[in-house]
């Protein structure tokens, strides 16, 4: 009496390998999709805006003579604009995660304030242009300056980088922290020679992807009224600046076809600027990280 | 991890240092830079200097001191004004900032104050007058240029050679489905309509002065280059646009003569049909300005004297149609009289 019956078998063996190959290969169509379109376009803007990559385009401000335009005052303007923004949302995440883990009671309200500030990470970036507008722009009178601008975006990265510090903050190992306080150490001390160093390569890697995001972020500023043309770059945070967004934009609707050339050497500027602030992230990541 | 630590530290610390020279070297650069392109901007008014040599008639100056001069408004006069900008910085060394957000955003901007003057591809409205008046704002009206909207269609296209007010509005209000429905002579093909969407002034004055208000139907598309496009690579369509899309794609595009309202005869988008009126679609491009600021601010009332001087060289080498001359003079007599 055979128990197995080895035919059976491997008929509906090969059912499920055909289809473990049919799904592999699915999957993997799915991953190209993406990637292929993304190739697709990086190629077609290089295409594009190579010829119009040079040392002059990157030195020259913004003309309505395509041949002559520029991109030196967005670059500048972007520079200055994170300038404001990274420190404002860096002190500020910093300082809601650490009290959010470390000090706040653990009760509703803090759990209230938490799930608050996950849901502040999806609110769309025109919603905090709007808020900028109303707040920064006209009832604290800053107009369309950079800092203005640097404070509403501040706002706006500031969910992603306390969620992703506070992500950091709570893989610390609690045996670190509870030696810390067992050798006697306070909080503050246990916060900042512990878990802060322990807890950094997280929070940068957070830091620099909202940071990107802030970078490429368009909405909030056609919302702030910040200017397409600026034949100057500012020289206070409290000066109009030009933002390399903006600029992209403001040339892509230019009658003139020659502008469709000018705005893909811009695209090619912005998203080089954006890879190595992403390749940043990843090499601290790697590098720093597994440290317990 | 003591080493771990020194790195992290490192890191930051390197992080702010390279902030804090991009920033510097930003400013260093920018003395440099301004003045390069300064140079090359003249240059390039050399070249056409038989056009904008009126720029030497600016009897007005300019004072450093004067507060920033602003301008917000239409993305249609953009490139006239933002042609002007960059003139008048190489000749005068004044910067003046400069938006294209619409002309809806122009105003809001006079309102507020934000701005000393409004591009706008269409007359100010009632309720943007109300607003001005409330805020206490004075204001002028300038005419800087004339745009023709102009409806191509295909170059493909053999039988559709001039339309009426009333066969543009069948199409638009998307009651005929085939270009038969519009003329029993036409083909009995699908009619694809394209046009620019409400963000721009191009299709509200399309809906004001074809449609009477009652809507443009048809695909209506952010990006007016992609209206160009479509009419391009679709043997059916149709679209409307500004006459400098026109221009910069003429070879591609067979524009259509329009019959107007009030008229049996149809008129071509010609250069001078626009400029004189007759063609039906011809429109008005604006600045408006703030008064208090044209009779306080020196570099303001100068920089409008210059954009006025140089609109006609500007328009044309932007693909607009500059205004007649005694029509520029009648603007330039709006200007008020500052005492010396």
């Amino acid at each position: 009496m055979t128990l197995i019956d080895k035919d059976i078998i491997a008929k509906k063996r090969n059912g499920r390998q055909s289809k473990n190959t049919i799904l592999k290969w699915l999957f993997f169509l799915c991953t190209m999709f993406g990637l292929i379109v993304l190739i697709m376009l990086i190629v077609d803007t290089l295409m594009d805006g190579w010829s119009r990559l040079n040392l002059d385009f990157l030195t020259s401000f913004n003309s309505s003579r395509a041949e002559q335009a520029g991109f030196f005052g967005a670059i500048i303007g972007s520079l200055w604009l994170m300038l404001v923004t990274a420190p404002v949302a860096i002190i500020l995440s910093i300082g809601t995660a650490l009290y959010l883990e470390e000090y706040a009671p653990k009760n509703k309200f803090t759990e209230f304030i938490k799930i608050n500030i996950s849901n502040l990470a999806g609110v769309p970036s025109v919603v905090f242009g709007l808020l900028g507008l109303a707040m920064f722009a006209r009832a604290l009178q800053l107009g369309n300056s950079v800092l203005a601008a640097g404070l509403t975006l501040a706002l706006m990265i500031l969910p992603v980088i306390v969620v992703a510090s506070q992500e950091a903050i709570r893989t610390v190992p609690a045996s670190v922290r509870e030696a810390s306080i067992g050798m006697g150490a306070t909080k503050w001390q246990t916060v900042s020679r512990i878990i802060l160093p322990a807890a950094i390569p997280g929070i940068v890697t957070g830091v620099i992807l909202a940071l990107s995001r802030a970078l490429g972020e368009t909405a909030p500023l056609v919302v702030i009224g910040v200017p397409t043309t600026l034949l100057v770059t500012p020289s206070s945070v409290l000066d109009s600046f030009q933002a390399m967004p903006m600029q992209i934009y403001s040339w892509v609707k230019m009658p003139n076809e020659e502008f469709q050339y000018v705005a893909a050497a811009g695209i090619i500027v912005m998203l080089v600027v954006l890879l190595l602030m992403n390749s940043a992230a990843i090499f601290i990541r790697n590098k720093f990280s597994k440290r317990y | 991890m003591k080493k771990n630590l020194f790195l992290a530290a490192l890191l930051m610390s390197l992080m702010f240092i390279l902030a804090a020279c991009s920033g510097s070297g930003s400013e260093e650069g920018t003395e440099e830079e301004s003045a390069g392109s300064e140079e090359t901007t003249e240059e390039g008014s050399e070249d056409e200097s038989s056009e904008s040599g009126s720029s030497a008639d600016i009897t007005g100056a300019v004072n450093e001191d004067d507060e920033q001069i602003a301008g917000e408004g239409s993305s249609t006069v953009f490139p006239i004004l933002n042609l002007l900008v960059e003139d008048f910085n190489a000749d005068q060394g004044i910067a003046v900032e400069l938006g294209g957000n619409g002309t809806g955003s122009g105003f809001s901007a006079l309102i507020d104050g934000t701005a000393q003057f409004a591009n706008a591809s269409r007359a100010i409205e009632q309720e943007e007058i109300d607003a001005l008046e409330e805020a206490g704002i004075d204001y002028t009206e300038f005419l800087v240029a004339t745009d023709g909207l102009t409806v191509a269609v295909n170059p493909a296209n053999d039988f559709v050679e001039e339309l009426t007010f009333d066969e543009l509005k069948t199409i638009y209000s998307g009651e005929a489905e085939n270009w038969s429905d519009v003329n029993p002579d036409f083909p009995d093909e699908p009619i694809a309509a394209y046009g620019p969407d409400q963000s721009h002034g191009t299709h509200d004055f399309f809906n004001e002065e074809v449609m009477e208000e009652e809507g443009v139907q048809g695909q209506l598309i952010q990006d007016t280059n992609q209206v160009v496009s479509s009419v391009v690579g679709d043997q059916n369509a149709i679209g409307f646009f500004g006459y400098s899309f026109y221009q910069e794609n003429s070879d591609q595009l067979k524009a259509v003569s329009i019959v107007g309202p009030d008229s049996e005869e149809a008129v071509e988008p010609t250069f001078e049909n626009v400029m004189d009126f007759s063609y039906p679609l011809s429109r008005p491009l604006y600045v408006y300005t703030d008064n208090a600021a044209l009779e306080e601010n020196e570099t303001f009332h100068t920089f409008m004297e210059f954009v006025l001087k140089n609109s006609q060289s500007a328009a044309e080498e932007v693909g607009y149609v500059p205004l007649e001359d005694d029509a520029l003079e009648e603007e330039l007599s709006k200007l008020p009289n500052l005492e010396q």
